[in-house]
């Protein structure tokens, strides 16, 4: 390996300039100092190269040492990742805090994943087979939920010589090849370059998050990527947590990218707890946690989405479908403007690198469905979910706008919504989804036939909502056509009934994509049944003022399973209970 | 070798700009390091690396650098970081920015000096926050609840009530917490009437042999400003961690905090942010914010109360966004509440305590705790958009229910914000959101029967 050394020789912020670095190369880590900090090259000029450093810089000299091994900044794939807690360059803050104690003090060594644990490897290949890159070895069961398998790794293969069984560890070699190549159960890959794969599918099916504004207005799909912008406590964590949660991934990476502790400190203490909808297993043993909390270094958590999504497409590529959660997607450019502005790079718009679309792109393109590298037809997919911190909740921001270009769902959050409690916080018609047609296709095979249609009709009667609040705004409520009030009281019902959704509370925070459709159903034969009525000649007042509204109001409460016998039941109430409604 | 272990001096002073100087040939400056800067007439000041750049350093002096020269001035550097020394015998004084005495009394002697920068905690070895904290105020306990080691905010607008709520809150919680408690407040920028209220509430509160204060006044050198919620955050960790208190911060105002970081800013050059804010200022206030917390095993906690001054109320100002961006919610003050003379003039639709559900509830608070909140809030809010809708169609425009909602907003404002100097237990406060929330018809509010 090429070792270049140098001598510090300007130090600003998170950033530290080195004389004397000829032949360093680009984004490769180096030691920085007496207590060999981690760095990375960000600049070359001549001799002179510019390092972000991912750790505090206070107390560092002009003139300390600098050493760079050609390396690229890398993480370590392998077993053992599930569960984890990491810091942005993969550190185990588990085993930090064993070391260090509490606080995170400087120069700390310890390795990302413990490389001397045993695992019980099962192969399923042989000696004489022959191999290509991405081709399963065999497979060790990681977690009580999860089954890794362990795959040739991208550039390596031929004819196997000899393969490991039964207790393995990072200290040999798990295959041999032929011509002395040799296969580890663990891998470093470059974070900033994407991991390969045989090719893109087109999105399919939805990403089921379990939350009806998102599965039944808005969804996303398998592989796709939304964004969820909105100011401070409109509640971007807490759909970033509740997709972690409940979403039906096989894998969850979360990135909380500058965020909050004790966000983090929730949900380390409740995910060994909460139980996976899908398989009933705790949660923590589909989860990797990467943690960069705003008060951590700030080049570290610039690094941390590229942790995150390396992590993410090397379960995607074991043929998982996995669930990339990025909170906030803001302070990552927030990290990018400050190692810019120190660099004294022209800045573009509110100060940000002119650079700051595309490397927002390169890290949004790394979603997607594909088909794996291997000899078999695996697929898997990285669906990205990330929220962004628009400044004064502002989205014509840099950020926001940028994102925009690469979101194929846009879950728009409101202050307003926020304010008056009503949860999720998304402004229905401000988001979109460009999704629709791709999946109206599987809307229509694996929900209902008439799927699609109820939410045509959701969409147009909240857009009415809309039309009438202004009207009432001129005119007063009283002065409605009787048909436009009836539209108003139930459009109403569908927001509280259907749109409101508590993430907190335990029979309502995940639902089925059954369970939405016959909640659609219900509202829409009230609807109907109170139309009917009116036509009648019943009094507006009178259709209001029925009781069955409350239960319709109240069924969110009722459980998954068994829900459409209930709401087959509540139909025949609300059609029986119209019918019996007297005339003027 | 040993030569770099002799520390010169330097007397290559060679731009001073605003309260920068810029050295030149510094050897073997680190970064963060204090330096004594001694003045041609005798007069000692202290500076603090900002940058290296070759052997150019950029320094800050925190006195200020009127009176500097570029011939006779010199930089020595000290090889320290900026440290403050902790004792228990800061209890009961008053101290400048700096960690200084100014209170007459004899000078303290440390245990031991610690970081004024301190270190960040390892989310790992973070304690979920969700001990209840009653600070007998309706609006607070009832809908935006507050734990031990939540950093909460107090947005107020010029003019409005947020010291006296502060002070309010550090005297009711006191009393429910009668334990381990610690008060400290950290001062910045603020007037000398304001700095005589707060040693006169603090010990009428009877807190003062509990309570630890650092004032940095108007008049006082700006660059002591970022200096003193460090201090204040480093004495209450210093108690906290290591002591088992359950300590209170009280830092104000924060609006003069990232104003002075602003002027450095500015006098380094560097590109402004929004609003002509550092870049830099979101990192900058986490480093402060996220020093509350709880650590896991240990026994104290740090409760951080940062109040700032909404520059012309405007909310989506810097300091407010970033703020709420980075604390654990927000309690909001209202100048339209506060004309109408409600005391405290809480705005409760924008507030926010994000660790409100982790406080509150059976063995807690009450159960049903949530859903009392939820529909006040729902109710209110409601209120809220007929009074808009009154100003446009009048009373006549609007349906017997609307009508029931506005007077509900009315009273809710009067009777369960404004509760004025009362301490309220937890069972009056939910009491009377049930007797409020009673007088909207039960069809509307569902959840109620529940
Ligand atoms: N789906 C939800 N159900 C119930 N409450 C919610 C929901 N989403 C957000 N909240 C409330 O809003 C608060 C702020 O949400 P959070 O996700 O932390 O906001 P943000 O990340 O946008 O600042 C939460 O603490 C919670 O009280
Ligand atoms: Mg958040």
């Amino acid at each position: 390996m090429k070792e270049t050394r140098g001598k510090i020789f300007g130090v600003a912020g998170p950033t530290v300039m080195v004389k004397g670095m000829t032949g360093a190369i680009m984004n490769t880590v180096c030691l920085v100092g007496r207590h060999g900090l981690l760095g990375e090259i960000i600049r070359i000029k001549e001799d002179m190269v510019t390092l972000q450093v991912y750790e505090d810089t206070v107390g560092i000299s002009v003139g300390e040492d600098v050493i760079s091994y050609g390396i690229p900044l890398s993480v370590t794939l392998g077993p053992g990742l599930l569960t984890g807690l990491f810091d942005g360059i993969q550190r185990p803050l588990d085993k930090i805090r064993e070391t260090a104690g509490g606080f995170l003090t400087r120069g700390v060594k310890v390795e990302a994943l413990d490389l001397d644990r045993t695992w019980d490897f099962t192969p399923i290949r042989k000696k004489g087979d022959t191999v290509a890159p991405g081709d399963v070895l065999g497979t060790i069961e990681e977690t009580e939920r999860i089954t890794h398998r362990v795959m040739v790794p991208p550039g390596l293969g031929g004819v196997i010589k000899e393969i490991k069984s039964g207790k393995v560890s990072g200290a040999e070699y798990i295959c041999m090849l032929e011509r002395g190549k040799f296969i580890e159960l663990y891998q470093e890959w470059p974070v900033r370059r994407p991991r390969p794969f045989k090719a893109k599918l087109p999105p399919e099916e939805p990403f089921i998050t379990g939350q009806r504004v998102f599965d039944t207005l808005l969804p996303v799909a398998e592989g796709g990527t939304a964004i969820v912008p909105g100011g401070f406590g409109t509640g971007k964590t807490v759909v970033e947590q509740t997709i972690a949660k409940f979403s039906r991934s096989d894998i969850v990476v979360y990135v909380g990218c500058g965020e909050r502790g004790n966000e983090m400190s929730e949900i380390l203490s409740d995910f060994p707890k909460l139980k996976d909808p899908t398989s009933g297993l705790p949660l923590s043993l589909r989860t990797v946690i990467v943690v960069n909390t705003s008060n951590m270094p700030v080049a570290a958590r610039e690094a941390s989405i590229f942790t995150g999504i390396t992590i993410a497409e090397y379960f995607r590529d074991m043929g998982y479908s996995v669930a990339m959660l990025a909170d906030s997607i803001s302070r990552w450019a927030e990290a990018l403007r400050e190692i810019s502005s120190r660099l004294e790079e022209m800045p573009g718009e509110e100060g940000f690198p002119p650079y700051l679309a595309t490397q927002l792109g390169m890290f949004y393109e790394r979603s997607g469905k594909v088909m794996c590298l291997g000899s078999e037809d695996r697929t898997g997919s990285v669906t990205v979910i990330s929220a962004v911190s628009p400044p004064g909740g502002d989205f014509s921001e840099p950020v926001t706008q940028a994102s925009l270009r690469f979101a194929g769902t846009l879950w728009a959050l409101d202050p307003d919504l926020a304010y008056r409690r009503h949860f999720p916080a998304v402004n229905w018609l401000a988001s979109f989804s460009l999704f629709h047609a791709e999946l109206d296709d599987w809307f229509g095979r694996e929900v209902a036939e008439d799927m699609v249609r109820l939410r045509g009709r959701l969409y147009s009667l909240l857009q009415r909502q809309t039309e009438l609040k202004d009207i009432i705004q001129i005119i007063g409520v009283e002065a409605l056509q009787e048909s436009d009030r009836l539209a108003l009281e139930v459009a109403n019902l569908a927001t509280d009934a259907f749109l409101k959704q508590s993430a907190f509370s335990e029979v309502d925070a995940f639902n089925t994509y059954e369970k939405q459709y016959w909640m659609l159903k219900t509202i829409f034969a009230y609807l109907e049944s109170a139309e009917a009525a009116l036509k009648r000649g019943v009094f507006i007042e009178t259709i209001l003022d029925s009781p069955v509204k409350g239960r319709l109001a109240r069924m969110k409460e009722e459980p998954n399973e068994g829900f459409s016998g209930k709401a087959r039941a509540l139909i025949g109430e609300v059609e029986s209970e119209f019918s019996m409604l007297e005339e003027k | 070798m040993a030569l770099d272990l002799i520390k010169r001096q330097y007397r290559t002073l060679q731009t001073i700009s605003g309260p920068l100087i810029f050295v030149d040939r510094m050897k073997g400056g680190s970064l963060g390091e204090m330096c004594v800067v001694d003045l041609p007439e005798g007069e000692r000041r202290t500076g603090q690396v900002l940058q290296l750049m070759g052997e150019r350093a950029v320094i800050q002096v925190l006195e200020g650098t009127s009176g500097i020269d570029s011939e006779a001035s010199s930089v020595l550097p000290t090889g320290e970081t900026a440290k403050v020394g902790v004792s228990m015998d800061l209890f009961g004084r008053v101290l400048n920015g700096f960690g200084e005495p100014i209170d007459g009394l004899p000078p303290i002697v440390p245990d031991e000096y610690k970081e004024i920068n301190g270190l960040p905690m390892n989310p790992a070895a973070r304690e979920k926050p969700d001990f209840f904290v009653q600070t007998g105020i309706s609006a607070i306990d009832g809908l935006n609840t507050l734990v031990r080691g939540q950093k909460l905010p107090i947005f107020s607008g010029a003019g409005l009530p947020a010291k006296e709520l502060a002070l309010q809150i550090v005297r009711q919680a006191r009393v429910a917490e009668a334990e381990e408690f610690a008060v400290i407040l950290g001062a910045m920028g603020i007037t000398s009437r304001e700095s005589f209220f707060f040693r006169r509430s603090l010990e009428e509160t009877g807190a003062l042999e509990r309570t630890i204060a650092f004032i940095n006044q108007v008049n006082d050198p700006t660059i002591e400003r970022l200096f003193t919620p460090r201090i204040a955050l480093t004495v209450a960790e210093y108690l906290a961690f290591e002591r088992g208190f359950h300590v209170m911060v009280v830092l104000t105002d924060m609006t003069s905090y990232c104003e002075s970081l602003r002027e450095i800013g500015s006098a380094r050059e560097e590109i402004p942010g929004r609003r002509s804010y550092p870049g830099y200022m979101y990192t900058d206030l986490a480093t402060l914010y996220e020093r509350a917390g709880r650590l896991k095993g240990g026994k104290g906690s740090v409760t951080l109360m940062p109040i700032l001054t909404m520059p012309d109320d405007d909310i989506t100002h810097p300091i407010p966004d970033l703020t709420g961006y980075i604390t654990e919610g927000q309690i909001v003050l209202s100048r339209a509440l506060h004309r109408k003379g409600i005391y405290p003039p809480i705005d409760v639709l924008p507030c926010l305590s994000r660790l409100m559900n982790l406080g509150i509830g059976a063995g807690k608070t009450r159960d049903g705790h949530r859903t009392i909140a939820d529909q006040l809030y729902s109710a209110y809010a409601r209120g809220i958009d007929v009074r808009r809708l009154v100003t446009i169609v009048g009373e006549e425009g609007l349906s017997d229910l609307d009508r029931r909602y506005l007077a509900f907003s009315d009273e809710f404002e009067r009777r369960f914000v404004g509760q004025g100097r009362e301490d309220r237990s937890i069972d009056e406060t939910l009491d009377l959101g049930i007797e409020l929330l009673n007088t909207v018809p039960e069809r509307e509010a569902v959840a109620r029967r529940r």
